[in-house]
This record gives structure tokens, sequence and C-alpha cells, in this order.
């Protein structure tokens, strides 16, 4: 039997609401490609990630064309390169960032993301050659996608790492600001995450695995537009139902896509991620919630509702849940934040502190190029803090653009969008960060 | 393969015939059919059997842009697995 009223509902969702499968990503282990020789290794990497990817791009148009849902990117993520690097003694790891830009683009993905070290409690011996060269790697490279993992509730933050952050940010603008673009500082950080720039091949994954991202802000305000002035827990229960059948397509899609690629079906990851087109914005949905402009009071408690009720009704819609799940807040991807920031009614402090309740951090922010490297951590210590005690992840991608002054512009392009650049506090955090050391877990982080 | 075929647009004469007709051309049988008209728009879904064997969805889907350019309606035909899976448990 058709019913004409569930497949208009699907149809407009795709046609009018943005709703689309960002990425579907493969994971891909390189443990299997450690060499002591450099070169070999990096063979051993192209050849492994043009085999098991090769067909990637085929299946994900065919299966945008077959299911009439559009498939933006096709990704893959590797393991840690600081862990896949180390055996080789090299004195940068240049080699291995041009070796995943190159398997990249033979198989003609949009973004390969792996090109991280995870030091939450100490650096191990690849870990600081791989953030030295972190700069360097970014900028000679086109879709090499960064993460450095400072911190955990497990573990405390790494301050030595956060104080070489913020170095590397500052260092990375200097050669081409858009290479901090292409990477996140995260706390408590997702092994099975398909988003960029932090997605990762976690050690604890399956050797090859599909995860898929699906996003679609457009569809929640859609929906919330006809349960206007009804009470929140209506409000609640119709953003559940909505992201119940945004994840059921997501799963759907996942699952055709790893048996049509041979590989198992890992996770679907759905994140509310806006883009700069009209319609596709978090912060729409924020305001149709009930505050006239994002940023001012009561935009914390919408937030925290939004993220809440997108995780459950995405859970029980599959079999398996991960990644970050929930709304991102980027905002130079999204017309509603970067209104906000205009109007002067959105700041660095609100979202720091949205960013308790949302399912990431300080996402693509556009700060004044002299801001110094010190402050650049402090943030990033803010951040690791939040994620560490509320046991979530938050992570940082501010994007220092020189020459620049607070409420210029800043043209990032594409997917990236644009930002005005926002004012951050100008009073030095200088001497905590170069305290270094490790903050200690929370108490609440010991359970055994 | 099932799947469905929706066509919304402006109401005229010769959009189901039309459509009809290069379905036919194409061997691909309707199962089921339902029309209204909703917020002023025609509306019409088609629930459709593909032909598995040598079907090419790129071919199909250009040729359907063309159609529904020509009939001033939009035409969007999508494997059903998608419509059960959103809505049905």
């Amino acid at each position: 039997m058709i019913d004409i009223q569930k497949i208009t509902e699907t149809s407009r969702m795709i046609s009018d609401q943005n709703l689309d499968v960002r990425t579907i990503t493969m994971g891909i282990s390189l443990l299997d490609c450690i060499d002591s020789d450099s070169d070999r290794a990096c063979q051993k990497i192209y050849d492994k990630i043009t085999t098991k990817a090769k067909d990637l791009v085929r299946v994900g148009n065919q299966i945008a064309m077959e299911y009439g849902i559009p498939v933006i990117n096709k990704r893959v993520t590797v393991t840690p390169i600081s862990l896949i690097a180390a055996a080789s003694q090299d004195k940068d790891y240049l080699k291995y960032a041009k070796t995943l830009d190159r398997a990249a683009k033979a198989i003609g993905i949009d973004f390969i993301g792996g090109y991280t070290a995870l030091v939450p409690k100490g650096y191990q011996a690849g870990d600081r050659t791989l953030i030295a060269s972190l700069p360097q790697a970014l900028a000679e490279t086109d879709v090499v996608c960064a993460s450095v993992n400072v911190g955990s509730t497990k573990t405390g933050i790494n301050m030595d790492a956060v104080a070489q952050m913020g170095q590397v940010i500052t260092e990375a603008a200097k050669l081409d600001y858009m290479t901090n673009a292409k990477m996140v500082v995260f706390c408590n950080a997702v092994e099975d995450n398909p988003f960029m720039a932090g997605g990762f091949h976690g050690v604890g994954e399956a050797d090859t695995v599909i995860n898929v991202g699906v996003s679609g802000p457009g569809v929640v305000k859609a929906a919330l537009q006809n349960v206007k002035g009804q009470p929140l827990d209506v409000v609640a229960e119709t953003i559940k139902q909505t992201a119940f059948k945004v994840t059921r397509m997501g799963q759907l899609v996942g699952t055709i896509a790893a048996e049509r690629l041979h590989v198992p079906f890992g996770i679907v990851d759905l994140s509310l991620a806006p883009t700069p087109a009209v319609g596709d914005s978090v912060a729409q949905i924020l305001e149709e919630i009930g505050l006239a402009q994002v940023g001012t009071h009561g935009t914390t408690a919408a937030l925290a509702m939004l993220n809440d009720a997108v995780k459950k009704g995405g859970i029980m819609a599959c079999s398996h849940v991960g990644g970050l799940s929930g709304a991102f807040i980027p905002v130079s991807e999204d017309a509603g934040m970067i209104a906000a920031v205009q109007a002067g009614t959105l700041n660095i402090e609100k979202l720091e502190a949205m960013t308790a309740v949302c399912s990431v951090g300080l996402d693509m922010i556009a700060i004044p190029g002299d801001t110094s490297a010190t402050t650049i951590s402090a943030m990033i210590a803010d951040e690791a803090a939040i994620g560490m005690v509320n046991n979530k992840t938050t992570a940082v991608r501010v994007i220092p653009v020189p020459g620049k002054k607070v409420g210029e512009m800043v043209e990032f392009g594409g997917l990236l969008g644009y930002a005005p650049i926002m004012q951050v506090n100008e009073s030095s955090s200088a001497a905590m960060i170069e305290r270094g050391g490790l903050i200690p877990a929370p108490i609440h982080s010991f359970k055994n | 393969m099932k799947a469905i075929l929706t066509t919304v647009g402006k109401d005229k004469v010769g959009i189901i015939a039309a459509v009809s007709q290069w379905l036919a051309t194409k061997e691909i049988n309707i199962i089921d059919l339902s029309q209204t008209i909703m917020d002023d728009y025609f509306t019409m879904m088609m629930l459709v059997e593909v032909p598995q064997a040598n079907v090419d969805f790129a071919q199909l889907q250009s040729e359907l842009q063309d159609l529904s350019v020509e009939l001033g309606v939009e035409i969007n035909l999508r494997n059903a697995e998608i419509y059960d899976a959103m809505h049905f448990l």
C-alpha cells in the first residue's frame, strides 16, 4: 500500500530540507603497514588504502543515485600515524602525510583523516615528531586531516601537549591559515568518528569498517515548525522522532555500503552538522525553539535538550550508534551562528558554555592573527577541562587569521563557509600554560 | 528492485500518461498507484518494479530529469527501501 503522506515526508526531507548522508567513511587499520623503513611503510600504506577503498567513491555515488539521497563526501580514516610511523626513526613524518594525500587523490575521496597523535597522558616516540610536523604536513597536503587528543576523563589533561598545540596552531597559521581548518585538538576523542577534521581509525576497531555520518538540521527545524508554542517536552519528542527517521536512513545506507564493499558495518553517527546553505543551520533550530537569536539566555538549555533528544532518537533507530552523534555548533559553517556573531549576541564565552552540552566544542572559530600561542593553549585547556569533567568529547578548531582584526570577515570556501573574526579575552594566561605538566583525572573517573 | 516514483507539480493534462508511457518503454512495471491533490499540487506516487538485469540507474535518472523538465513537474525515483526504513519498524 502506498502511503502518500509518508512518502511525501521523506521526499521533502531530501528535496527541501537538506537531508543528506554527509559522509560514508571507510576506517582502515594501518597496523600491518608498520615498517622500520619508512619508504616501505609508505608503500604498504598506499597499497592498502588504494586496495581496500578502491570502490568507495563508486559505491557512494551508486547509492546516491539509486536511493535518491545525496552522499556529500566519501572519506577514509586510518590508524593514528604517530603509531604507524614511530618504528621508522624518521626525523619528520611529512612523507607519511604526503602518502595519505596521494592515496586519497588516487581513489578520488574528499578527505582522509588520521594524521593523528594520541597524547592524553604523555608522549610516545612518534607523538612529538608527528605534532612538530603538523604545520608543514597540513600546508603541503590538500585532503589530509589531523587531530591530537590531549586529554581524557580517565587520564586527565596533558598540559605539555596543550602548550605545544597552541604553538602548532600559531605556526600553522603563519604558513597558511587554512591549515587550521584541517586540524582538531580533542579531549576524549572517539575512535569511530566519520566526520572531519577529527576522524581517525582507532586501534580497537576492526581491520576495515564502514561508518556513516548523516545530517539534517533543516529536517529538525521543519518538524519543529509544526509544534509552535507547544511545551518543551513536545519539542523534545518531535526532535527524537525526527532523529529516529534520519538515523534509520543512515543505517540503511551504511548497511548497503558495507555489503557492496564487502566490509563490516560499523556505526551511524547522527550529527546535526550545519552547512552555510540556507535552511541547514543548527542555530536556526534553537531559534525555532524560541530564541530571538542564538547566543542569548536560554541557548544552553535549548541546545542541551536538542543534543539529548537527537541521541535518544538515534539510539533506538540503529544497531550501533557511535561517533559524536549530537549537534555540531561550528560558527563559520552555520548561517545562523554567523549572523548571531555579527549581531553581537554570540561570543566565545557563550560558545564555550554551549560546548558543555553539545557533542563537540569550539569549532571553526576565526580569531585575530595576533592571538598569542598561550592564549590559544588556554582556550584548549578550558575546552579539555569541560570534556574531562563532563565525560564527553570536546574539541577546539580555532583559526587565527594573520592581519585580520575583530569584526572583519574571512572566507574559508565551500562547506567551511565564512566567519567574522571573534574577540578573545586579551588578559594573559601565559604563566599557567608555561607550567606544563598534567592536570590529574577527576575523582569521578575512578570507577574500578 | 521495488522503487517509488514520485511526481509532484502543477496539475495539467497528460502527466500520468506521459510518465506511464516512459515507464513502459523502460519495461518498468507499475505495481500500485496513488494520486491526489496536496497543498494545491498534483501528487502522484507509483510503486514500480525496476528490472534488475542491466539496469543503469544513472541513465534512468537522467531521462527522468529530462521528462520532469518537459512536463514542468518534479519527478524522483528512489529504491523503496528508503521509505520502509524511515517509516516502518
